[in-house]
Parts: structure tokens; sequence; C-alpha cells
């Protein structure tokens, strides 16, 4: 496999998307965003327990490609115990990381792994998709998010 | 009046197909450090070095604006046009050429008949009946008209993961209530090759009014719109050798004729004054403005291009690679494959199991292999087989086995890459 499909596909993802973690509906949810890719299909629901402005706990369900799936198990890690707030902030970073593939910040951490798919310019919505929705979720937006907003 | 023996067709001669494949530029490149396979051509084909010359040619030396000039360069713009025209109608065999209107592509052929044609016949309680195989663009655009008009849409099943027409049902489906069928020839992501003479008869003996959706068989198998018998016949240019942007919809004569224009404009009026119009007949009342001029002349060369080869000899090359391409995935486990097991156009659609399709394309490109995932347009399909895409390989006359094979190679890398 070429390099390119190595920075695609990492170990991280591969293992994410193989055994996805937080996969399953979430007891005492009360926000919930949906993520839908026309173009593909992919179809994500993130359920989010939210204590006034942070995430207490945070699941996904749905079906999708292994990027999508591998994005959506590593978000739902990343945002337990965030804050609105800082849930919006790593959006902007991540959105940026993917589209551009560079880190420049600190505080994605593992969300690293997501930076080679802006070589990829048809899968940049497969990985965005799941934080459109974790997005509109912490918002508290009803209805399903499409990734056909996205401007990319 | 043209007839069957005017149609070139020459179906006993060897074809060099190494020396076809040269006339496609395109193709001698290299994708991501490997040769290009180019395995897509249900969703768009390659052009030959006489289309693309033919379009250099017009606009160096003839291009003008059409019916309308007196000048020397609007003669040659019109009359080459024109000859395109009367080109399409020998392809398939319509009576005149004023039974062939230049549309944008299959799309806005059904548009047009959607509109034009089911605006003015159809009635509350009327059905339009379709097949469960059907591209959005054979769906929607029913949808559409069955909103404006009160009719009400059917559809006869498809088999399951074989993608037969369920024929069984065709009774229960096609009764007198049906103002209109329509139907695919060959479904772009099953591949499955549908008995359209036998469905336009059974339509027929009941004064329903077809329509057939050739854009996957036109340019792989020899159409003939009297023997089919249908009444409406929509495909595209771009995905039989010809420039993208340019369709045709083949009416019959007497239909074209009591249909009301789709879009008003230049080019399809009589007289205008301020208050009434008067409208030609067809084919210029449906071609409103002025038309792709330059892609009904590439049209005409990829014609000429396909009928020296013979459509014949295409589709049995396509059903050749496609057959051998069922019969390498088959023996790959964790494979789901989709569509007729024997008689499949030239593509193949599967799925692996536990690899998305859209992976398996991502894969398949960085090892330089053009193939389509998704769900090819037909998001009803697909939630019936409980699917929501699959990958595809879709062959023309310029593929090769040892393409295949290398494609075959591709997938077992890619089930090796995702530990499946």
């Amino acid at each position: 496999m070429s390099d390119d499909l190595d920075d695609l596909y990492q170990q991280v993802i591969l293992d994410h998307c193989k055994s996805p973690r937080n996969f399953h509906t979430l007891d005492g949810a009360n926000r919930k965003g949906e993520g839908y890719n026309p173009l593909c299909g992919d179809n994500y629901t993130v359920f989010l327990k939210m204590n006034g402005d942070v995430v207490e706990d945070a699941s996904f369900q749905g079906s999708g490609c292994c990027i999508s799936k591998a994005s959506a198990s590593l978000l739902t890690a990343t945002v337990k115990g965030k804050t609105k707030a800082e849930v919006q902030a790593l959006f902007a970073k991540v959105h940026d990381m993917m589209t551009t593939g560079t880190v420049s910040d600190e505080g994605v951490g593992k969300l690293a792994v997501f930076a080679g798919v802006h070589k990829f310019p048809a899968r940049v919505k497969c990985a965005i998709l799941s934080w459109h929705a974790v997005l509109a979720a912490v918002e508290g937006k009803d209805g399903p998010v499409s990734t056909e907003n996205e401007s990319d | 009046m043209i007839t069957q023996d005017t149609i070139p067709t020459r179906p006993n001669k060897m074809t060099d197909w190494a020396k076809l494949r040269a006339d496609f530029p395109i193709l001698d490149q290299q994708v991501h450090g490997h040769p290009l396979i180019y395995f897509d051509n249900a969703a768009s084909s390659q052009k030959p070095r006489a289309v693309i010359e033919a379009l250099d040619r017009y606009y160096e030396r003839d291009n003008a604006n059409v019916h309308r000039g007196i000048h020397e360069l609007s003669n040659r713009a019109t009359t080459a046009f024109e000859a395109a025209r009367e080109r399409v109608a020998k392809f398939i065999n319509a009576k005149t050429p004023e039974e062939i209107i230049f549309t944008r592509g299959t799309t806005e052929g059904i548009n047009l008949v959607a509109q034009a044609w089911g605006t003015k016949n159809l009635r509350p309680g009327d059905t339009i009946l379709l097949t469960e195989m059907e591209h959005h663009s054979n769906i929607v655009p029913w949808q559409l008209v069955a909103e404006r008009t009160g009719a009400k849409l059917a559809y006869l099943p498809v088999t399951g993961d074989e993608g037969l027409l369920d024929l069984s049902k065709l009774d229960q489906l096609l009764t007198r209530e049906v103002k209109l069928f329509a139907f695919t020839h060959i479904s772009n992501s099953l591949g499955t090759v549908n008995p359209v003479a036998e469905l336009c008869e059974r339509a027929r003996k009941l004064g329903v009014t077809t329509l057939v959706d050739a854009a996957q068989s036109a340019g792989h198998l020899a159409l003939d719109v009297q023997k089919i018998g249908c009444d409406f016949l929509v495909f595209s240019s771009h995905k039989i050798c010809g420039p993208t942007g340019i369709g045709v919809l083949w009416g019959r004569q007497e239909v074209l004729d009591a249909m009301p224009p789709y879009q008003g404009g230049g080019e399809m009026i009589l007289t205008v004054d301020f208050f009434k119009t008067t409208y030609k007949k067809a084919p210029h009342r449906f071609e409103a403005g002025t038309p792709d001029i330059s892609g009904a002349i590439g049209l005409h060369a990829a014609l000429d291009y396909l009928d020296a080869i013979g459509r014949e000899n295409i589709f049995k090359h396509d059903q050749e690679l496609a057959a051998y391409a069922y019969e390498q995935l088959t023996q790959l486990k964790g494979i789901r494959l989709f569509g007729p097991k024997t008689g499949r156009a030239g593509l193949v659609s599967f799925l692996l199991d536990d690899v998305h399709a859209h992976d398996v394309v991502t894969v398949a490109d960085q090892r330089g292999v053009a193939l389509r995932g998704g769900h090819h347009c037909n998001q009803p399909l697909m939630k019936k087989l409980g699917i929501v895409s699959t990958a595809r390989a879709s062959f023309y006359f310029y593929n090769t086995r040892a393409e295949v094979d290398r494609f075959i190679e591709v997938v077992r890398g890619i089930q090796k890459f995702f530990g499946t």
C-alpha cells in the first residue's frame, strides 16, 4: 500500500473502524444529532448526555465507511467531559485539520490521525460527518444534518 | 427513408481491440503511480481521438449559430448539426430524423417527456408504472409530474440480489389504468438486460405508452426503436464515446406531434406576437434556444466510430469481460454479488463483508483502478436489497482481461488490508 493510503487508514483508524467505541444508544441521553451523507448513504446518530453545558457521556449508532465510523468512535471518546464551547472550538480545529492537513493547534490529541484525510477530497465528508452531528447536538438543533451543507 | 439495410454493422470481422484502445489518449497514463485501469464506464465513457478531433475541427473552421445565419459558417454549422440528427436516426433505426430531439442527456429527455407528454395526458387516478431498478432520473421526474397531475406511481418488483424483473407480477401491475410504462434497458447497478421488446408489446396491447431508458445500452448493443416497439427512447452521448452535455430523445412521430412544447424560446417557433405564438413541429418544437451544436457533431463522430467496430462486437466483448470478472469475484470469500448470474451486461456490482464500498473504491483508486462506489442513483433499489451502496466495475470495449486480472488482485489486496 502506498504512503497516502497508510496516512488515510492509520492503525488507530483501522482499529476504531473494526471495533468502534461507544457504539450503542445511550441511557439518559438528552441530546442527539443526526448526520447523513446522501452521496454514500453514511448515516450516524450521536447521543449526548449533557449536564448543563457539559457533555457527561456520548455514544453513537449508525452505519457507514471505515473513515466515518472511526471518526465517530474517536469523537465520542474525545468529547466526554468537554463543555459546549470546547466542543465548538474542537470542531473548528478538526475541520481545519481535515481539510488542510495541518495540525495547527494542540488539543486535537489522538484526532491528529485524521490529518491524512485532506489528501482524499472525496473522503473529507466521511471524516467530518459525525462532527457535524455532535455540533448540532451540543447546540440543541433539531433534525438531521447533511454533509451537502458542507461548503468544502 | 432509413431501413435496416442501411445500418452499418460488421459483426463478423476480427476486431483489433488493442488498436482501438490506442485511439483513446486518456487511457495511456499513470494514476497514483500505477497504469490507469478505467472501470467506471457506466458513469461515463472515454473519448476516442476521432471525437476530440471532430470537436476541434468544428471550432477551428465551422463554428456559428444554426438555422438562422445566411452566411457560410452558419450554413456549415446547420448542415453538420442536421447531419448529426440523421446519423442518430440511423443509429437507432428511427423512421425519420424528425423523430430525433437533441437534449442535454438522458435525464433531460425523461423530464421532457414527463413535462410535455405527462402534463397533457395524465389525469388523477392514472398510473405511471416504473420498475424497482430505475435510476433516480427515471423516478423523480415522474414523481414531480404525478404530484402535478394526481397520477400515482407503481413499481414492477425486482427479484432480489439476482436483480431480474419479476415478470410474474406484470399482469397484475400492467393494467388499463396505466398510462405510461417507463423502464431501463440495462440496469446501471445490476447489469440486468431487460426484455424491452416484450415489455413494449405487452404495454401496446393495452394502449399504454412506453419509454425505454437506453442510457446503459445505446453504446453497447444494437438498438432498433422499430423492433423494440416503444414510444420514447432516451440516451446520453457521454456514455457512448461522445461529448458531455448532449443526449437524445427519440419519440414516435405521431406522439411527438401531439405533444405541447417543453421549453419556450428561439428556434422552436413559427410566429410570435406579443400575446400568441405558434410552434414548429418536432423536433424543433422541443429544442428551444441555441442547441449544443459541437456536442451533436461530436456525437456524430462517436456513432461513426462505434458502428465501425460494430455494436454486436462491443456487446460480446463487454459481456465476456463481465462474465470473467464475475466468475473471478465468486472465487473470493466474503463477497456478495449483485445482478444476474448469466447474460449480464458489461458490469459487476459487489460488496465485501465488513468493507464499505467507499473504502474499496478509495484503495482501488490508489492502485490505479477507477471504480464507482455508492448507491448508483438507485437508492430505492438499495433499500430493498437492504444495503446502502455497492462497488461497481463497468467495462467498455477498450478494457482488457489483463485489467480484470489486475482488478481482482487489487480486490484481494483490499480484503487483506482491512483484515477480512
